[in-house]
């Protein structure tokens, strides 16, 4: 090439001012290339033809993959289909699929509005009536463990905030240990700790042959894993496949948990949204308490009071002592402090201002029943179409088994994009659905699309799929 | 239902009766008798130890939240106007992750220039953040994953935050001189001859405007000397705009040291802050940007910013930034913050004025040429303990005052004080 003669020569002439990236190629030991998986090249080493134009540091940054949840919202919204269903991302809709704020919402909203809130910054922790409400709520008002000041409770950013703070105390206070998180699981949870650089790995827990849980092998990696182990679990609607433990089966868990010392790290987004019921759905964090274990619990309202876009959740941190608590939870206003200062205020005076009075409260749970019956109704009336249209004997039942927003429906990657490519219904790549964004309506041509896929899916492509 | 929770129950309480020891040993020590109790923050520990003290002379002047000559917090009459408009709202799904577009488009024509030809060609790289606080920790994370080997060049002294940001970060911290205790100046020659000693191409954070803690900023001529030595040395400028608008009263004045820096042909890196200037600093409202070689770089540079706020916290928070759009989106409430920040900063240039005057003629040594929300008072930390505990006053112990806890009814009194402990150094 022209151009590149010209450099040669350039530097043949010896001239060092008219290339100055090349020549200091060499004194910037980068060192990294290869190990950084991030970079496509190295930072700073392009040499540039043109010198007018500076080179840019950020030439060897390549596009970030795009969020395989959040990702599925955006391909659907370029859909010109009329048909089109988005049945990716977890947020409530109604019946007309519209997104829903909740009445109580509402009315905090004004409430707020009214009284005249200022807006000075709040602690690093956050808003002390949010974090004694939402610990209350957790555990039961009056439960040992919160009058006896055990719990380190503080406000984060929605689940994924307070998942985060936890991962970075993991790692500050316990080199080496390894979070156990269940295979499948929320996508994000992988992030979460590799960005807090905690290692991971899996223990079994979808039956793919069942549709269901793999409670064997659950229990097996659980005993398998080195002592002090972390082990994340779904407090309720296990997220993607909607499959819970029996009570049961969370007590053997518990037992194994103890057996072999280690941590339990409960991630609660769907508190009375699974059942209907707050109490219900605290069962099983409610029963680790019990025991008198130390655990994390990760708390969200994004889907519980439709608070999505407020960012507001909570880390509590249940410790044998109130000393211990208080000692956890400086640590954890540490973690924050670098992070954000301080969490936003808007979202937990909401939740505050709502649990704190009786009225509203109740209207809440009222809400909360509706939108948890709403799937309910939705699920039974998807079951009953697969049923009644598809002829060749498959066990359906699975879908009323299952719990809360999400539906593991089985197929695979390869059903599931034929399930966006023919009939445009937008789900995640794993199988998942949420049953939230879906209408009574609109059940009978998911019912077809869902048999069309499962049976004729494979027929479609030419080349075989890796399963 | 309660039949299922007295098996549970039951289950539970007979394994307790058996020899397994679940209230033994695992409950007598803890997983966390390592973890020590984290010292106080020295910013937002001040106003814990303020409000616990009963007395009613107390002052605050320690933290950065603005206040009227009451004393009292202030909430903007636009940003009221705009709750009233968004109240009750039927919006209330996940932003994207790069958080609120029209908020990120207002905010980068803060910073950049109604007019900037930066923006028409799409080449800022820019996600809503939460606040200032989020803004730098998402460039010093990003800062550590794409330029893995480069350091940060801090100012002496800098907001404390700025420490445990990069540190946490992981990204190895220098310093550059910048405070001159002597004139209680910029070290102007200091600073520039740290510029030229760092290693070529390295990241140096800048305070735009109304330095923090100091209050000492270069003038526009030590600025573009700043900027021309910058671009011999190749080097990366961020800069911390926390301030902009509370400065001088004028948002475009405010942000002169970043047009210098574009004019001349940086590509520099932004972070943007409403706490102050818009009085949200609950809301946590703030943006990210960075200026790119052309769209299609910048396309990519977000979706990485983006990467790393996922694990972080997903998407930012919905209020506050629906505040600043509407505020921002509507030329009379545009119109409107404009005079109330403008109110907001001439206060604060007032106090100063009366402060100072207090001061002189107390027969005061120290002098205060400042800008901004905050100044150095050239206390000791010892001098500092002597205000909160003999007379109530309240600051952190660098020395730094925040003049919006001074008010008409506090600046004799607090004139007063600082005297006492500093006339016989």
């Amino acid at each position: 090439l022209v151009i590149d003669s010209m450099a040669s020569s350039m530097l043949s002439l010896g001239s060092t001012s008219l290339l100055p990236r090349e020549i200091n190629k060499d004194k910037l030991k980068l060192g990294t290339s290869g190990s950084n998986p991030f970079l496509k090249a190295k930072c700073f080493s392009r040499v540039t033809m043109s010198v007018a134009v500076k080179p840019s540091r950020f030439e060897g940054i390549t596009m970030a993959p795009p969020d395989p949840i959040l990702g599925v919202s955006e391909a659907f919204k370029a859909d010109t289909n009329e048909l089109k269903l988005n049945l990716g991302v977890g947020a409530y809709r109604t019946e007309e699929l519209q997104p829903y704020v909740l009445n109580v919402v509402k009315k905090a909203e004004n409430l707020m509005l009214e009284r005249g809130d200022n807006k000075e910054y709040l602690p690093i922790e956050g808003l002390a009536a949010f974090n004694k409400t939402t610990a209350e709520l957790l555990f039961g008002a009056g439960h040992p463990v919160i009058k006896e000041q055990k719990v380190a409770t503080i406000q984060g950013l929605s689940g994924t905030g307070s998942l985060r703070l936890a991962a970075a105390l993991i790692e500050r206070y316990f080199a080496g240990a390894k979070v156990l998180i269940s295979a499948p699981t929320w996508g994000n949870h992988k992030n979460i700790f590799n960005d807090a650089k905690v290692p991971w790995s899996e223990y079994r827990y979808y039956d793919p042959k069942t549709i269901g849980l793999d409670f064997e092998g659950m229990i097996a990696d659980i005993k398998e894993a080195p002592e002090g182990s972390f082990i994340l679990l779904h407090g309720c609607a296990h997220n993607p496949t909607g499959i819970d433990p029996t009570p049961e089966q969370w007590v053997k868990i518990a037992d194994v948990i103890q057996e072999k010392n280690h941590i339990p790290f409960f991630d609660v987004a769907y508190q009375g949204f699974a059942s209907g019921s707050l109490d219900e759905d605290a069962a099983s964090v409610r029963l680790f308490a019990e025991r008198g274990m130390e655990f994390f619990v990760a708390q969200s309202y994004s889907k519980n009071l439709g608070l999505y876009a407020e960012r507001i959740g909570a880390i509590n941190v249940v410790c044998s002592s109130a000393d211990a608590a208080t000692r956890v939870k400086s640590q954890l206003k540490r973690i924050a402090r670098p992070m954000y200062s301080n969490p936003p205020v808007h979202g937990a005076r909401i939740v505050a201002n709502v649990v704190g009075d009786a009225a509203m409260f109740n209207e809440w749970k009222a809400e909360m029943e509706m939108m948890a019956g709403r799937i309910k109704t939705v699920r039974q009336q998807l079951y009953d179409s697969l049923v009644s249209k598809d002829k060749s004997g498959k066990d359906w039942s699975f879908i009323l088994k299952q719990i809360g927003m999400f539906s593991f429906t089985g197929l695979n990657k390869a059903q599931s994009d034929n399930m966006t490519d023919k009939w445009h219904v937008y789900m995640t790549k794993d199988g998942r659905i949420s049953l939230a964004g879906l209408s009574m309506a609109k059940c009978e041509y998911l019912a077809d699309a869902i048999i069309d896929s499962y049976h004729n899916a494979l027929l479609y492509w030419e080349t075989p799929i890796e399963l | 239902m309660a039949m299922m929770a007295m098996t549970i129950r039951n289950s539970a309480s007979r394994r307790t009766m058996m020899s397994r020891p679940i209230f033994g040993s695992r409950s007598m020590s803890s997983w966390w008798k390592n973890v020590e109790p984290a010292p106080k923050d020295p910013i937002l520990g001040v106003t814990e130890a303020f409000l616990a003290d009963p007395s009613p002379d107390k002052v605050n002047v320690g933290v950065g939240a603005y206040r009227d000559d009451n004393g009292k917090p202030v909430v903007l009459d636009c940003v009221r106007e705009a709750e009233r408009r968004i109240a009750g709202t039927s919006f209330m799904e996940y932003l994207p992750m790069g958080g609120s577009v029209k908020m990120v488009e207002e905010t980068l024509k803060l910073a950049y220039g109604d007019n900037s030809q930066f923006i028409k060609d799409k080449r800022i790289a820019a996600v809503q953040s939460l606040s200032g606080t989020g803004a730098c920790r998402l460039f010093a994370d990003f800062q550590k994953r794409f330029c893995p080997a480069s350091q940060i060049y801090i100012p002496v002294p800098t907001w404390s935050n700025h420490h445990n940001i990069w540190r946490d970060a992981q990204v190895p911290q220098k310093t550059y001189h910048y405070y001159h205790p002597e004139t209680k100046g910029l070290d102007f020659k200091g600073l520039m001859d740290d510029v030229k000693n760092a290693p070529e191409g390295s990241f140096f954070l800048l305070h735009a405007c109304a330095h923090n803690p100091t209050g000492v900023d270069p003038t526009e001529e030590q600025w573009r000397e700043i900027s021309q030595l910058f671009k011999a040395k190749k080097h990366f400028a961020f800069f911390d705009m926390a301030y902009q608008g509370f400065a001088s009263g004028d948002p475009a004045r405010d942000a002169k040291s970043i047009r210098i820096f574009l004019e001349d042909g940086h590509h520099i890196g932004i972070s943007q802050s409403y706490a102050k200037n818009m009085g949200l600093y609950g809301q946590r409202v703030g943006c990210l940007s960075v200026l790119c070689e052309d769209e299609k770089q910048a396309v990519t540079v977000k979706s990485q910013l983006q990467q790393l706020a996922r694990p972080m916290y997903s998407n930012p928070p919905l209020h506050g930034a629906q505040i600043v759009s509407t505020i921002l989106g509507d030329p009379e409430l545009k119109s409107l913050w404009l005079k109330e920040v403008k109110i907001m900063a001439d206060r604060i240039i007032g106090m100063r004025t009366t402060l100072r005057d207090s001061l002189e003629k107390l027969g005061s040594p120290l002098s205060w040429e400042h800008i901004g929300m905050f100044c150095y008072s050239g206390l000791t930390p010892e001098q500092v303990d002597r205000l909160t505990s003999e007379y109530h006053i309240y600051m952190t112990r660098n020395g730094r005052i925040s003049m919006a806890g001074v008010t008409t009814g506090n600046v004799g009194y607090l004139a007063n004080a600082i005297h006492e402990v500093t006339k016989s150094s």
